[in-house]
């Protein structure tokens, strides 16, 4: 189940999408998932259907791939769509209890469950097309005007993309240790809640050490790969606007001026 | 001029206590002397805690020593000013090869190193292609290391070393983490570069039969070398290697058996092939006898 996070698992293949900057693709998840709380009628969902639809679709990422990371939020989406659609009030439709289904709670929840999916899905879209190293760069880059305020933006930048890096890695590894433990007769799956944490602590702690051993392990190999911070480092694939960026961001506001006048006309 | 030289080389691990006080000093190396030819193929063998690990980390200034002075290529590595260029000098390949890997994609990994010394772009470009060339990696160029085998992690780590342009390579214990395929792998592609590039290769391995090919073998004991010489005259000195708990190669140990066993055997067989050729005339002698 831990394997089906899909934030940082960069799926490879040569679309429009894959060859955008990062910072346009940073940019536009971002217009997106404003859109998205800025909608509040079915015209809305349905542009911003259309637009992730076609965002898949030019992506060229199969479709299994995307639906991956909506399961590791299937619970929270579960809840999020329960509470709205049985415990909004309005004209009811349909009750059992204190339990209703009304109009009003329908409608909530089908937007509030669109709204969550589409936020995973959208933004998983981005991780899938760009490598955790360009999302960095994007990052560094957009971000650059902070290190006049003495933020370490280079510094964060590489911290995010090595945890990225290493999060399959730790993943494996906790299945690892998951199973070593269970070989020997560890139970993780019955008992209440606070004894289901309490049986972690012996994947935790190995964990733990585990990531520290690797964290010195690589902190050395970067030092003897000459790496000394931000200063002075040139750049493999350093970022250019393209001419198909300045497209991607026409059809960015293109897409958030409808969103906008679809809300204002209905 | 020798590419590596350690005069009187001395390093101490020292433990604290909380309060800063040292609690125990263990002397990992112990007045080294050593000096090594550019372009050779140089092995250093060693059992568990000998030291040939932190031999490994004095080259490139990973570790400083505590007495004594490392030239690499004349220059002294404990020289602040100088340790970017002494890295650049002599690159270095660690045993996990997951926990060196820093890109998320292969040929942005093997970018690393280049763009930490501010190579230019376009220069970059042109020694990532080299470098995964030259190590049999570039049809794997865009691949993310997670999916590569162990062997091919290791060569992705070795070409990330060769776009700095080191002369010298240090690696240590490459393969002990890998399968004998993987093994066969990097071993293939280090020989490679000592032939055909001409770099300096320090293979610190505790599999002796990846020794065989050496210019040179050191045995390290006890921070000390003891044992310095051809492959085919250490590994003919079989007892002495044992007390260093050190094996020799699968067909040197059984030459060496069957010579105690009073099997008339020349010294120093290192190969199967050549355990083989040695043994047939033997055997063709005896048939001649019945």
């Amino acid at each position: 189940m831990i394997r089906d996070i899909t934030i940082g698992q960069y799926y490879p293949a040569d679309s429009p999408i894959h060859r955008l900057d990062p910072r346009t693709k940073l940019f536009g998840t971002l217009v997106y998932i404003v859109s998205l709380f800025f909608a509040d009628n079915l015209w809305c969902y349905g542009a911003a259907t259309l637009f992730l639809a076609a965002a898949v679709r030019i992506s060229r990422v199969p479709f299994r791939f995307i639906v991956r990371g909506l399961k590791a939020v299937v619970f929270l989406l579960l809840i999020s769509v329960s509470f709205n659609l049985f415990l909004t009030d309005g004209r009811v439709l349909w009750q059992a209890g204190f339990l209703k289904i009304t109009d009003a709670g329908l409608r909530l929840a089908l937007f509030m469950g669109l709204r969550l999916a589409y936020l995973v899905i959208g933004s998983s879209i981005m991780t899938l097309t760009t490598t955790p190293n360009q999302l960095a760069d994007g990052l560094e880059k957009s971000l650059g005007f902070l290190n006049r305020a003495r933020v370490p933006v280079h510094e964060i930048s590489m911290m995010m993309s090595i945890a990225l890096r290493f999060i399959p890695i730790l993943v494996e590894e906790t299945d690892k240790i998951m199973k070593a433990q269970m070989a020997r007769g560890a139970d993780f799956e019955s008992g209440n809640v606070i004894r289901r944490a309490k049986s972690m602590i012996p994947i935790l702690v190995p964990l733990f050490v585990s990531a520290f051993r690797r964290a010195t392990d690589l902190a050395m190999a970067m030092e003897a790969r000459c790496y000394r911070g931000g200063e002075g480092r040139t750049k493999m694939k350093p970022l250019q606007y393209e001419r198909r960026d300045g497209f991607a961001y026409a059809v960015l506001l293109a897409y958030l001026a409808a969103v906008i006048a679809l809300r204002l006309i209905w | 001029m020798n590419i590596i030289k350690a005069v009187n080389l001395v390093f101490d691990y020292i433990r604290r206590d909380e309060d800063d006080k040292v609690e125990e000093v263990s002397r990992a190396l112990d007045h080294l002397n050593l000096e090594i030819e550019e372009g050779s193929f140089v092995a250093v063998l060693g059992h568990n805690g000998s030291g040939k690990s932190t031999l490994a980390k004095q080259i490139n200034g990973i570790l400083l020593p505590t007495e004594g002075t490392v030239w690499i290529s004349e220059m002294d590595t404990a020289d602040e000013n100088l340790l970017w260029e002494v890295r650049k000098t002599a690159g270095m390949v660690f045993q996990n090869p997951d926990n060196q890997i820093i890109g998320n994609v292969v040929e942005e990994d093997v970018a690393f190193g280049p763009e930490n010394i501010g190579v230019p772009t376009p220069e970059i470009w042109r020694r990532v292609d080299e470098s995964l060339r030259a190590t049999g990696m570039a049809m794997y160029r865009k691949r993310s290391p997670n999916r590569l085998s162990g062997g091919q992690k290791q060569r992705v780590a070795i070409a990330g070393v060769l776009a700095m342009k080191p002369r010298c390579i240090v690696l240590d214990e490459p393969t002990a983490m890998l399968d004998p395929n993987g093994r066969r792998e990097v071993i293939r592609t280090i020989r490679e570069l000592n032939r055909a590039e001409n770099i300096t290769i320090l293979l610190i391995t505790h599999y002796m039969e990846e020794a065989i090919d050496a210019d040179r073998v050191i045995v390290v004991d006890g921070g000390k070398i003891v044992m310095d010489d051809v492959p085919r005259q250490i590994f003919s000195r079989v007892e002495e290697l044992k007390r260093y708990s050190l094996d020799v190669p699968q067909a040197t140990e059984l030459a060496w058996e069957l010579r105690q066993g009073g099997v008339d055997l020349p010294d120093g067989i290192l190969r199967r092939e050549e355990l083989v050729e040695a043994l047939l005339p033997l055997l063709k002698g005896r048939k001649g006898c019945q």
